[in-house]
């Protein structure tokens, strides 16, 4: 328990930190938000009056304050190009950037664990061999080429989709998770192949070791030594893995998006690059900061579960 | 190193022979395309693979071959400006933090863990939102998002290099701190900050074809794989091809980097 509080400390500091750091940096290059809301020919005194109004006089740490404290409580700010409420442009976005990554990370295990042990058993033979040569070339796709190669043979050669056909999940979640199949195995594919590379070895390496001599010595089949013993400790390494790979799939969901034309928290953000909204900007950022950073921690939490040496030290 | 090993060493071999072939073509690029790769030539829109145009030609009639070639020169700078940043600081760091030790050790790694947490892509997005889009801001970008990872390879190695024997022997000569550190402790983690490089250079090629692709990478004129890539996927079903080479280059380039480091791991 104690190692789980300690990272959620953790989490929380880092946070902080990342929140001041972007709340910095964008009032830094944001400029005064008074020229452009009141144009150039303002009186200064109408200009100050405006400056006092929204706070801009106090110091940063208060507005950071300010800021965080909104952000908190869902109000994330007016978006400069829309104007309307940055929550109420991210909010129905959330959803969608979280079930395509949740949906990739099922793929990824479904896929990894399984071809991941068979390898490890069958090593040396002709099906593992064949499993490394393609699985190096799988990790060297980028996921955005993986979607455009899946819209170009699932799409359009076998019609099992149609590209750009997106339902939104308040119109049809059955028909919405539909769509977001083949994007999330697009984002999923390299990962199981970097996945399936460290089970394997890790398999490997594992079954070399004294305790499954031992474990064999003691009669048990090679089924029960695989699955009650060795897994387990080759599971150590790969869970880390894991945990990146899904914090890392958070952030690939943005370019997958593009891919497929799915309006999640990914289209908002690049419009918003592009647009200078920097209130948007700055709140899809800390969105998939603050996912990213809860992914990370719960991975600890479970790595100390799995592992009980780590949280003893 | 030595040649017997090295010929066993399959994922050595085949990371050298693509990576190489890869290179050549992209030097000989530097100085000779088939056509200018920003000519449009109305009179060959979509033309299929010929021997007059190897991988055909775009929406406009550029050639794809000579797109391909300098969009290769563009994403491998960007990479390599990418990894050039985060090794040198990686190194600085690295090297300072784990010689040391001690709180500035304890600070500096609390920060880079953090960074380290969050997916390189997300870093570069909030670097380019900050310095606004084009190339040299990409490298900026990318090079900060890849400091952490170097500054933890190269601390650890220095963590294990510092009490060994020869080091205390310098000591015992009189060299001085940077003496040791850059002189002696350097050069015995080569084989790991090589292995570190070449994965440094599989993933800023994958990442600046990904901010290409979203287009807020490489800006035109400048060819980039990325942005190839993401011009072909409004033509996919009438002109396939168009997406299919820049993507493999993409793939070559990334396989050849990524079997170079897993060779070099096994030395």
């Amino acid at each position: 328990m104690r190692y789980a509080g300690k990272k959620i400390l953790t989490m929380c500091v880092t946070l902080f930190a990342v929140t001041l750091f972007v709340f910095l940096a964008f009032h830094m290059i944001s400029g005064d938000p008074v020229t452009s809301m009141l144009g150039t020919q303002a009186t200064p005194e109408r200009a100050e009056a405006l400056r006092e109004e929204l706070g801009l006089n106090d110091p940063v740490l208060v507005q950071y304050g300010r800021w965080a404290a909104g952000f908190l409580k869902g109000d994330m700010g007016t978006s400069y190009s829309y104007r309307m409420p940055v929550s109420e442009m991210i909010v129905d976005k959330l959803p969608v950037t979280i079930t395509m990554t949740l949906m990739a990370f099922v793929w990824m295990i479904l896929i990894a664990i399984p071809v991941g042990l068979y390898a490890a058993k069958h090593e040396g033979g002709v099906v593992d061999r064949i499993i490394t040569v393609v699985n190096q070339i799988i990790m060297a796709v980028p996921p955005f080429f993986a979607g455009i190669l899946i819209t170009f043979v699932f799409g359009m050669i076998f019609r099992l989709f149609t590209p750009g056909g997106y339902v939104s999940y308040q119109v049809n979640t059955g028909k919405f998770v539909g769509y977001l199949f083949f994007p999330s195995l697009a984002i999923a594919l390299p990962k199981a192949a970097m996945a399936i590379k460290l089970l394997r070895s890790s398999v490997i390496s594992e079954l070399k070791l004294d305790y499954v001599r031992t474990a064999y010595s003691r009669g048990n089949s090679k089924r029960s030594v695989l699955y009650r013993h060795v897994l387990k400790n080759a599971m150590i390494p790969v869970i880390t893995f894991l945990g990146m790979a899904l914090s890392d799939m958070i952030a690939g969901s943005i370019i997958i998006e593009q891919v497929f034309g799915i309006p999640g928290l990914g289209r908002i953000l690049l419009t918003s690059i592009s647009n200078r909204d920097y209130p948007v900007v700055m709140a899809v950022i800390v969105c998939i900061a603050t996912l990213v950073l809860v992914v990370n921690m719960i991975v600890d939490v479970i790595y100390g579960l799995v592992d009980p040496r780590i949280s003893v030290e | 190193m030595n040649w017997k090993k090295i010929r066993k060493n399959k994922n050595f071999i085949a990371g050298s022979i693509l990576t190489g072939i890869m290179l050549l073509l992209i030097l000989a690029g530097c100085f000779y395309t088939p056509y200018n790769p920003n000519t449009m030539d109305p009179s060959a829109k979509f033309a299929g693979v010929s021997l007059k145009h190897l991988m055909g030609c775009d929406n406009f009639g550029r050639d794809i071959f000579s797109r391909v070639l300098s969009g290769s020169r563009t994403t491998l700078i960007v990479a390599a400006g990418t990894v050039l940043i985060g090794v040198v600081f990686g190194i600085l760091i690295g090297a300072l933090t784990g010689y040391y030790g001690g709180v500035l050790d304890e600070v500096l790694m609390r920060i880079n863990d953090a960074v380290f947490a969050f997916p390189s892509i997300l870093l570069a997005l909030l670097f380019i939102s900050l310095l606004g889009s084009g190339k040299y801001h990409v490298i900026i970008a990318l090079g900060i998002a890849f400091v952490p990872s170097f500054a933890r390879i190269v601390r650890s190695e220095f963590i294990r290099n510092k009490n060994m024997d020869y080091v205390k022997s310098a000591k015992l000569q009189g060299a001085g701190d940077f003496r040791i550190m850059f002189v002696h402790i350097l050069p015995n983690t080569m084989t790991v900050l090589l292995s570190a490089i070449m994965i440094g250079f599989n993933n800023a090629v994958l990442a600046e074809a990904g901010m290409s692709f979203l287009g807020i990478g490489v800006q035109p004129p400048d060819a980039s794989l990325g942005r190839m890539l993401s011009e072909a996927q409004s033509f996919l079903f009438s002109a396939p091809m168009y997406a299919l080479f820049p993507g493999l280059t993409i793939i070559l380039l990334v396989l050849g980097f990524g079997l170079l480091s897993d060779g070099l791991k096994n030395e």
